[in-house]
């Protein structure tokens, strides 16, 4: 075994033997998401490399302290790229972007971190090294392990590879920007999204809808011709969709509080108080607001989804919607089954998970 | 790592449920469900012996056939109340045996579950109750201009809840994703009969992925009572080239390089000579009978989409050393080059009296190795084997072909899918992609999984089923089984499989 794997398996069975915690930490770009960290800090930066890449079969096998730009770059040598556009926040690994679990502004169009996720290593809380899915697109022999851990906030496991669908890089992309209030802008976005359309982000702030277009070279003309709207040029629409995936763009500038509310693509648009930007075609708001945590729950409960404090705000009133039903016993079972002396993210997602 | 796990852990022994009480059962679910829904006379219980995997059988103790969700989880709280073992059945076409019944259990049959619930055009959604098949939900969406795009073959026949129990996957995965990808809110039923759901109508939930950990669950986790469908836009044109090749690892590498061009498909299929001399009989699809393999290569989008990329398509497999291409010309020859493709079970089904359909996926360049190792396994067990394959996701479907009525053909024909199932797995792939292990392939996951990786699948069940009443006896051998599996498979690949009855 890898001296460091193994290191790493001492670690972990010393902190589940002493009844300590571990923060799994990459780059530490998503420290700010979820609950406070706990606990003392595993750095995965020394386990980095990637192991495996094939361009024509797909896909990628990195470790997890890989850092993103780099997996990225090479990709982009190769013509392909991560379809779900993960942002970086800062200097993340690959490691870090399964377990955060976030997604950029091509979500709705491709799928999220979970729908590329095809295997993964990880070290469990008894310090088992064990293997769930594999390299390949199609994959069904057990449970889907790697699934379950993306976005788990390094609650469960600690990664140590991960193997991960790569796409072809469109062939052309052009973005379109159309004045219009939010109410409009969700209309339209809910009746492209129901016709061929190679529409590949949105973003919605402010009574500007920008619209992006990714495809073959054909598709997207006929679809400039049929949609109209103004034109941006490639330099400012390429600054544009990283502003909002960095979110460096002026909407996400300041301190207060920002919720992210996922609900369903054709909710109305949110009664509450603050500001508001919309991804995702409808599926993703993000919201600028002081008002009251319980309330803004309640909106998004009651609009089919839930609502998750990102930013800023006062992490006491919990971070994550509670989890409804026998959801909650569901979770802290799993947690039990994977990491029986909670080494992992104390608290991190849940304050009992 | 240590291969020596605690005997109090879930997953070390087999469950023995030999002393469930009949009468007892019986009794409690006539107070819980209407008349007629229940039956447990052996004549009524025939129908419910097997799914697709027809080899093995076993009749229920009693199948329950609820109407509603209340009824299913008074059934389920029956079931748990008395520790009975529960196996759901949707149409009952699983490939690998999953829903095959449990002797001293309950078969519960979702077939009355029909309604489409809600058809949301707006939101390009459906919500549907789990026995609503598959192509129903593409014809209801169809006046929207919408369909359910993953289309398993048997589509017309199987069940969404059977389709998200298995994650199944269709032709046109590749581009469009497996039933996973399209599927946004799973409801179900815990063991204790408690109403759960996993996923939402938004793109996510919070808390743990579950909605992702039901695909592929096979059953064994909850019983699922309505699934809530992604839909999507009908694509205006279809197209699709056929390529015929002279050598079947030519025609691997031109799928590779398809893929390298930055081409994704809608559908990459492949079917080797055996394969298409044996559909072409039944349907003259009008294949190129002197190839070895042929391609079918599918387009859609805009019509200015599917022109473009059908020319970077034959452009690529030109320059593959495709002997010969064929681009159809209209909706009619499209699905004729696809109606040979779809027929291949049936034309096998034809063929021979019985045939084994394998469910391997290995890395798309491993596929030329493949080939070549089946056709030694031909020599080897005397029996031959026809090639159809998803070939974009490097998923094959070798069918085996044998005779059960011909002494020791069964047991060369089990064999000889073991043979590909463990190869499968040294190639860098998995034993099964879309069909589910169930109890076919359940030895093959001792080769796949080490023993404390198959103890974290039982932990995982324990969190949803501590008992272990969902479906018992599927999908995760038990570490013993697997230590017999061990001792016995080092004699020379010979599987006696002796608790299991056979064919
Ligand atoms: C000719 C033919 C072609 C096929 N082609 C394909 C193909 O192209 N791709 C593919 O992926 N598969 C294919 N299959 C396999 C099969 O059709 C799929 O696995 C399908 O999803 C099974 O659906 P079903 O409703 O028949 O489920 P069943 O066979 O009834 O059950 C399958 C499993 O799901 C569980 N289950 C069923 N309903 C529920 C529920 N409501 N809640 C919880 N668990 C449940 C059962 O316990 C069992 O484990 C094919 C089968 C045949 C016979």
């Amino acid at each position: 075994m890898d001296a460091v794997i193994s290191g790493w398996v001492e670690r972990i069975r010393q902190a589940a033997a002493e009844g300590s915690a571990l923060e799994i930490r990459g780059g530490g770009s998503k420290r700010f998401y979820g609950q406070a960290p706990q606990g003392e800090v595993l750095d995965t930066r020394e386990h980095a490399g990637i192991v495996a890449y094939e361009p024509t079969e797909l896909v990628v096998t990195v470790r997890s302290g890989t850092p993103l730009d780099e997996l990225e770059a090479v990709l982009h040598e190769k013509g392909q790229f991560l379809a779900f556009e993960p942002p970086r926040f800062g200097a993340a690994t690959a490691g870090g972007c399964v377990a955060a679990g976030l997604a950029g502004p091509r979500r709705q169009a491709v799928g999220g971190v979970r729908d590329f996720l095809l295997g993964v290593q990880l070290i469990d809380g008894r310090g088992d090294l064990l293997n769930f899915g594999g390299r390949v697109m199609k994959n069904v022999a057990g449970y889907d392990v790697s699934r379950l851990v993306a976005g788990s906030l390094g609650t469960l496991a600690l990664l140590t590879e991960v193997s991960l669908k790569v796409l072809p890089r469109p062939v052309a992309e052009t973005t379109l920007r159309f004045e219009m209030d939010q109410r409009a802008a969700l209309l339209r976005l809910n009746e492209w999204g129901g016709q061929p359309l190679p529409v590949s982000a949105s973003f919605w702030h402010d009574g500007l809808l920008t619209l992006r277009l990714s495809g073959a070279g054909a598709a997207v003309d006929a679809a400039v011709v049929r949609l109209g709207g103004e034109r941006l040029e490639e330099d400012e629409a390429t600054a544009l969709w990283l502003a909002v995936r960095e979110q460096r763009h002026s909407f996400f500038s300041g301190d207060g509080p920002l919720w992210r509310l996922a609900l369903p693509s054709d909710a109305a648009p949110v009664d509450l108080p603050g500001v508001t930007a919309i991804e995702w075609g409808g599926a993703q708001r993000w919201l600028r607001s002081e008002f009251e945590a319980k309330q803004i729950r309640e909106v998004a409960a009651a609009a089919g989804g839930h609502a998750v404090l990102f930013r800023g705000g006062d992490k006491a009133i919990g971070v994550f919607q509670p989890l409804a039903g026998p959801l909650a016993a569901i979770h802290r079972r799993l947690k039990n089954a994977f990491d029986p002396a909670a080494v992992f993210g104390r608290g991190r997602l849940y304050p009992d998970l | 790592m240590s291969e020596v796990v605690e005997t109090m852990e879930p997953g070390a022994n087999e469950i023995d449920f030999s002393r469930v009480d009949r009468a007892r059962l019986i009794e409690a679910l006539a107070r819980v469900l209407p008349p007629g829904c229940l039956l447990y006379d052996q004549e009524d219980l025939r129908p419910y012996e097997c799914d697709g995997l027809s080899a093995y059988r076993q009749m229920p103790m009693v199948v329950a056939l609820p109407e509603t969700e209340a009824q299913a989880a008074a059934v389920l709280g029956v079931c748990s109340e008395q520790g009975v073992p529960v196996v759901a059945r949707g149409a009952g076409t699983g490939l690998s045996g999953g829903a095959l019944p449990h002797a001293h259990g309950v078969l519960l049959s979702l077939a009355r579950f029909k309604k489409i619930v809600r058809m949301d055009p707006v939101a390009r959604l459906a919500i549907v109750q789990p026995g609503v098949r598959n192509l129903a939900i593409s014809e209801a969406a169809a006046r929207h201009g919408l369909y359910y795009a993953p289309d398993p073959s048997s589509q017309i026949a199987c069940t969404i809840g059977g389709n998200v129990a298995e994650n199944s996957g269709g032709v046109h995965c590749l581009k469009y994703g497996l039933t996973v990808h399209n599927v946004l809110r799973v409801r179900g039923l815990t063991i204790d009969g408690e109403v759960v759901e996993f996923g939402s109508h938004a793109l996510d939930a919070p808390g743990y992925d579950l909605l992702a950990l039901m695909h592929g669950s096979e059953g064994m986790l909850a019983v699922i009572t309505e699934v809530t469908v992604k839909l999507t836009p009908k694509p205006q044109l279809a197209q699709c080239v056929m390529a015929s090749f002279d050598d079947v690892v030519t025609a691997g590498n031109a799928v590779a390089a398809v893929i390298a061009a930055g081409i994704i498909p809608a559908g990459l299929e492949m079917m080797d000579q055996p394969a298409t001399a044996a559909v072409e009989q039944f349907v003259h699809a009008g294949y190129n009978l002197e190839a070895a393999a042929i391609l079918l290569c599918e387009s859609d989008g805009t019509p200015e989409e599917v022109s473009e990329e059908v020319g970077r398509i034959r452009a690529v497999l030109e320059e593959s050393g495709a002997s010969e291409i064929r681009v159809s010309r209209d909706e009619a020859e499209r699905l004729k080059f696809w109606a040979g493709r779809k027929a291949a079970f049936p034309a096998a089904g034809r063929l021979s009296a019985d045939y084994y359909c394998m469910d391997g996926t290995i890395p798309r360049k491993r596929l030329g190795e493949m080939l070549e190792a089946i056709q030694g396994m031909e020599k080897k067990y005397g029996l031959r084997c026809i090639n159809v394959f998803h070939a974009g996701d490097g998923n094959m479907h070798p069918l085996i072909l044998f005779d059960a009525n011909v002494p020791g053909e069964l047991d060369r024909a089990e064999a000889f899918g073991a043979d590909i199932l463990e190869l499968s797995v040294s190639l860098g792939g998995t034993i099964t992609g879309e069909h589910g292990v169930g109890v076919e392939k359940i030895n093959q996951m001792c080769s796949q999984f080490s023993a404390a990786e198959r103890t974290a699948f039982f932990r995982i069940k324990a969190a949803f089923d501590p008992d272990g009443l969902l479906n018992p006896g599927k999908a995760i051998p038990t570490l013993n089984r697997c230590a017999e599996y061990g001792k016995l498979h080092v004699h020379d690949g010979q599987l006696p499989h002796a608790d299991l009855e056979r064919f």
